[in-house]
């Protein structure tokens, strides 16, 4: 036997966590979002994900397998994540084959290309989504109605979204409140029901997969910056919770956002990020063009990650506080 | 409840050795006593090969201010004085002592009975502690009247005792305090009074609510001045001297500095029971509390083991290696080093004998680094483990110093936490090691 001793650096414990672990962990927090999914938007709902995750692995697969020369690690639970979010921001009623470009797009060009796990700057998914928003902006923005186990896919009857009411100034026409928390609204299939999302997030930071840092700050932006606005004039401007309900606003804060790779170490970084993401969104939003600018003011602070990663460092022990 | 401010993991605690009494263990055949296990220059022997030497009896001598003297542990003849592997994995010098019969030293005091009163002078009991050969018994190995006397200009203001044993399985510090409080709190006041503060604070983790009570009763009841307990919420790395300082003072070591620089000393409970001995009872640390655990040891327990006795003869006491054993760590499974063989003798920071089985011994393979900040959340000391192993595999040394790897205390919160199984310590202690001997050939330089 003790020849078969090893000797090895300490520590000589591991605390058990794992990189699938986490994958799935999400996973698991994204299934309350995913149930009002399937119940509003029914058989749309069901195709577009199954295709959407189906594809991602796939392609992660052969471009690891046959491009690469890697031993493939679909089992690792990114790839079904990446695909279930971009599902999650897709209308349900986008054709297959438009789900399998961006699948494409966001494993191929927005995570492999880099290296794989953990060398991407940008969020594949948003990638993926983004591509096809500017692709096919037609179907991307053509939304499908709300409709209690909805059995229509391609043919679904589609209507506006709260955010374009909210760009055209049209505040009347906006759902009720408990509309809004409980997701029967128009949307991306997994943006719609707040409550939902918020579940996730309770499931995420007591699970210690996320900390609190980068959706609390992004929330905490979009209210103040709205709110600001709304009391400089409330009939321009929407109240702050209507904005933080509407869109893919919680979405992003909590799943797209928080996503380890592109976003900053530090604690103090993950907070200036998510303000960022916060005053990008609600300029877009309000100033620009588009009515949702969620997916951009993300992808766009991923590209400030490493900056801040380099200028915001953690708390180090026993820094002295500067004088005065 | 107090803990430190930065970073931390709580690692599954396995103490199976809890509560179990102190055993003796057997005189062995032969002592082996390293005359460098410890942090300073090596010892001189004052015996050679051939003479008889008695138990407690001068065998080294301190080679210098940082370093120490060495007695030896056993009555018999100086067998041959050479190089012996040790728990470090290096040979160094060694005194192989055969043992013959148990004849001790008449100063040592050997009854059982406390001795309270202690009439020396701060610098009598300095001395007798150095003397008596005492460093830091956590696992520092630091001599211990090194740290008694501050340098000129620096005044301490609390004694900090160290009793967190924050690393998991060990237990030989908790069952000290249970069986010898009152020696304990002794010791405690001897350092006061050396140290010439008013004010001690014992530090325990609440997983030890037994010794807690324990010893505010006896504080109470003895009516010790001036000295308190503060249990601690349950954390690793507590115990580290940095962490300790600012769960209970709220004050920060700041980089470089001794915990003096914030009014602070700190000891190990165990090395303060040993200094109540060696002022008390005149005895010289021949001797210490070591824990053999493991899940699959049979007698998990706290053995008093002669310094020097083979570590093999400590765990036969204890049932022996258990068949599924992948991994035998000297000390607990953070910041212990694992062994090949268990010949290496029992030194004075040897705090335990840690068997592994081979499921638990098993490293995974790492993959790609996924960006959690997991490590920068579980660093107690602020710093990004992920970007200082990457830089130290990089050989970037520059960067490193940049990003302070010299504050890294090698606690292996990091690479404990880490979801992709980086090796992240083992990155981050190459590249600590070639920054401090860049930092210190500079500063020689100038």
């Amino acid at each position: 036997m003790e020849n078969k001793l090893l000797v090895s650096p300490s520590p000589h414990v591991h605390g058990g966590d794992s990189v699938s672990k986490n994958m799935y962990g999400v996973i698991i927090a994204l299934i309350p979002a995913y149930l009002t999914a399937l119940y509003f938007f029914g058989v749309g709902a069901f195709v577009v994900s199954v295709t959407s995750v189906l594809s991602c692995v796939l392609f992660e697969y052969l471009i690891q397998r046959f491009l690469l020369k890697t031993t493939p690690t679909i089992g690792d639970g990114s790839a079904v994540l990446t695909g279930l979010l971009l599902s999650f921001n897709l209308p349900s009623n986008l054709p297959v084959w438009i789900v399998v470009i961006g699948a494409l797009v966001a494993i191929g060009i927005g995570k492999m290309s880099f290296g794989g796990l953990g060398n991407n700057p940008f969020n594949p998914a948003l990638v993926g989504r983004v591509f096809l928003l500017i692709s096919f902006p037609v179907q991307m923005t053509t939304w499908p109605r709300p409709l209690a186990f909805n059995t229509h896919y391609l043919d679904a009857e589609t209507g506006a979204t709260p955010l374009s009411f909210l760009k055209g100034g049209a505040f009347e026409q906006l759902p009720a409140q408990m509309d809004l928390l409980l997701g029967n609204i128009g949307g991306s299939l997994g943006e719609v029901s707040a409550i939902a999302l918020l579940i996730g997030l309770v499931y995420l930071l007591a699970r210690k997969i996320i900390t609190w840092h980068i959706p609390v700050s992004i929330l905490a932006t979009v209210f103040v910056f709205t709110a600001i606005l709304h009391a400089a004039n409330p009939e321009v401007y929407a109240s702050p919770l209507v904005h933080l309900l509407t869109g893919g606003l919680l979405l992003g804060a909590i799943f797209m956002a928080t996503d380890y790779v592109t976003s900053p170490m530090s604690h103090l970084g993950m907070i200036v990020y998510g303000i960022g993401i916060g005053i990008i969104t609600v300029v877009i939003r309000v100033f620009g063009a588009y009515p949702e600018g969620v997916s951009f003011a993300i992808l766009i602070m991923n590209a400030f990650t490493p900056l801040i990663n380099t200028y915001i460092k953690p708390k180090r022990f026993g820094e002295k506080k500067k004088a005065n | 409840m107090k803990t430190f401010k930065i970073g931390g993991v709580h690692p599954a605690e396995n103490k199976f050795s809890a509560g179990k009494r102190i055993i003796d263990t057997p005189l062995p055949k032969q002592v082996i006593i390293p005359l460098a296990a410890y942090i300073g220059a090596p010892s001189v022997p004052v015996v050679a090969k051939g003479d008889q030497v008695k138990v407690g009896q001068l065998v080294g001598k301190a080679g210098g201010y940082v370093s120490s003297n060495v007695h030896s542990s056993v009555s018999g003849k100086v067998a041959k004085i050479e190089p012996a592997l040790d728990a470090s994995g290096y040979k160094r010098m060694s005194m192989f002592i055969d043992v013959e019969g148990d004849e001790w030293l008449d100063t040592i005091d050997r009854t059982p009975d406390v001795v309270r009163e202690c009439k020396l002078t701060p610098e009598e009991i300095v001395k007798k502690i150095a003397d008596a050969g005492i460093v830091g018994l956590g696992g520092a190995t630091f001599p211990a009247h090194v740290k008694l006397t501050p340098p000129p200009g620096k005044k301490a203001e609390v004694l900090i005792i160290n009793a967190v044993e924050c690393e998991p399985y060990l237990t030989c510090d908790h069952q000290l305090m249970l069986e010898h409080s009152e020696e304990i709190l002794v010791g405690v006041t001897i350092l006061m009074k050396a140290l010439q503060v008013n004010r001690a604070v014992i530090g325990i983790e609440n997983n030890k609510s037994d010794a807690i009570e324990l010893m505010q009763r006896q504080i109470r009841v003895l009516s010790f001045q001036g000295i308190e307990v503060q249990p601690l919420k349950v954390k690793y790395p507590q115990g580290g001297e940095k962490q300790l300082i600012d769960a209970i003072t709220g004050r920060q070591v700041p980089s470089g500095a001794l915990p003096i620089e914030v009014g602070a000393v700190v000891q190990n409970v165990a090395t303060t029971f040993a200094i109540y001995e060696a002022v008390q009872k005149n005895k010289p640390l021949i001797d210490r509390i070591v824990t053999i655990t493991g899940k699959s040891m049979l007698n998990p327990g706290n053995y008093r083991v002669r310094l020097g006795t083979p570590l093999k003869n400590v765990v036969e006491q204890a049932g022996g290696i258990p068949a599924d054993t992948g991994k035998i760590v000297a000390g607990g499974p953070m910041m212990g080093r694992a062994v090949a063989s268990l010949d290496i003798p029992t030194a004075k920071g040897s705090a335990g004998v840690l068997f592994l089985n081979e499921k638990e011994a098993r490293r995974h393979a790492p993959s790609n680094c996924i960006r959690c900040a997991k490590c920068v959340s579980a660093c107690p000391m602020g710093l990004e483990p992920f970007l200082l192993a990457r830089l130290a595999d990089r050989h970037m040394w520059d960067e490193l110093e940049a990003n302070r790897v010299y504050d890294c205390i090698e606690c292996g919160s990091c690479s404990y936490t880490c979801p992709a199984y980086r090796p992240l310590l083992d990155n981050i202690r190459y590249g600590k090691a070639t920054v401090m001997g860049i930092m210190r050939a500079r500063n020689a330089k100038k």
